[in-house]
């Protein structure tokens, strides 16, 4: 195979990471909502842990974002 | 190409070659809206606090506002003692990273934080600052911060390597989380905007289809002032996280 093509094959399937940070996040303000909705009075003080909770894991479909694009751009 | 996406993150140098050494310091337009962002931030809070009255004028809420939200977030972070130590250093990361995004949202502006070695400069900053401090002000207990507590002995080994790989990956994915996501950001703006004149300039019915992504990207633009202020928050708020092991190294 054309070097060029798995360059573009390889982005692709780079960016399949980025569904599992997805729903990573899904899950983190799902259950943040949840945890909200039934204990209002307290859910804004969680507002730092909610933060660094989708931060955690944004970076890892960040990071496989990072390799997509690292590929389709930087040439060597 | 003018429709080439990744242009908009070129480096042009806007003054006579400088050379320091071997440091090249030629004022790029990287460097100019990092001073830009730096004199907005300052000279904004100074001509918002030159009255300094007990009741604040908008200006001066506002500059309050910020100041109490990062002292806040430092507080319930890393602690009284945090605030003394490191309030200054965390305001004012977070103070330039926010300019710097916000700058780089104009249109043909350029955004200094989508440039890895700015965010790597600033992740390596904390991390150093982390190792010096945590080591002179707790010697060997700062190794303390690999083992955490109430851990079965067998399995303690690779919680061990896992906590110490974790520490070390820190700068790594504190600069990338911000670099990425600007970067990602306005690349997809510009891609966005793209397809408006292409699809214009195909005509007939795709012509009206060119609405779409107009909207998506009217709709971006918002969500990327979102994120512009988001990561400047997470940036600060991981700075204070990791601050704070420097100042407790105990789990």
């Amino acid at each position: 195979m054309d070097a060029e093509a798995a360059k573009l094959i390889g982005a692709g399937i780079a960016c399949i990471g980025m569904g599992g940070a997805g729903v990573g996040v899904g899950i983190i303000f799902g259950n943040f909502l949840q945890g909200a909705l039934r204990n209002p009075t307290e859910a804004p003080k969680q507002f730092g842990n909610l933060i660094f909770g989708f931060a955690v894991t944004e970076a890892l479909g960040i990071f496989s974002l990072l390799i997509a694009l690292l590929l389709l751009f930087v040439r060597l | 190409m003018s429709n080439d996406p990744i242009h908009q993150f070129h480096i042009n140098p806007i003054s006579p070659p400088i050379h320091l050494g071997a440091v090249d310091a030629t004022f790029t337009n990287a460097s100019l809206f990092m001073v830009a962002g730096v004199a907005v931030a300052s000279g904004f809070m100074a001509w918002a606090m030159r009255s300094q009255a007990l009741v604040p004028n908008r200006a001066q809420s506002v500059a309050e506002i910020g100041y109490g939200f990062i002292h806040g977030m430092v507080k319930d972070a890393a602690g009284e003692e945090g605030v003394k130590r490191f309030f200054p250093f965390v305001f004012t990361l977070f103070t330039f990273i926010f300019m710097a995004n916000m700058l780089g949202m104009f249109p043909y502006w350029f955004a200094p934080t989508s440039q890895i070695i700015v965010t790597a400069t600033m992740a390596l900053m904390v991390f150093f600052t982390v190792l010096i401090i945590g080591i002179g002000k707790n010697g060997f207990k700062f190794l303390k911060l690999f083992v955490p507590s109430g851990v079965p002995i067998y399995i303690l080994p690779f919680v061990v390597l896992i906590e110490i790989i974790s520490f070390f990956s820190r700068p790594l994915s504190h600069a990338v989380r911000l670099w990425a996501n600007v970067l990602a950001g306005h690349l997809v703006l510009k891609v966005f905007a793209g397809f408006v004149p292409m699809m214009a300039a195909a005509g007939g019915l795709v012509l009206v289809g060119s609405i779409l992504p107009l909207t998506m990207t009217v709709a971006l633009y918002a969500l990327e002032f979102l994120v512009a202020f988001l990561q400047a928050y997470v940036f600060a708020l991981l700075t204070c996280i990791y601050l704070n092991d420097a100042l407790h190294p105990g789990h």
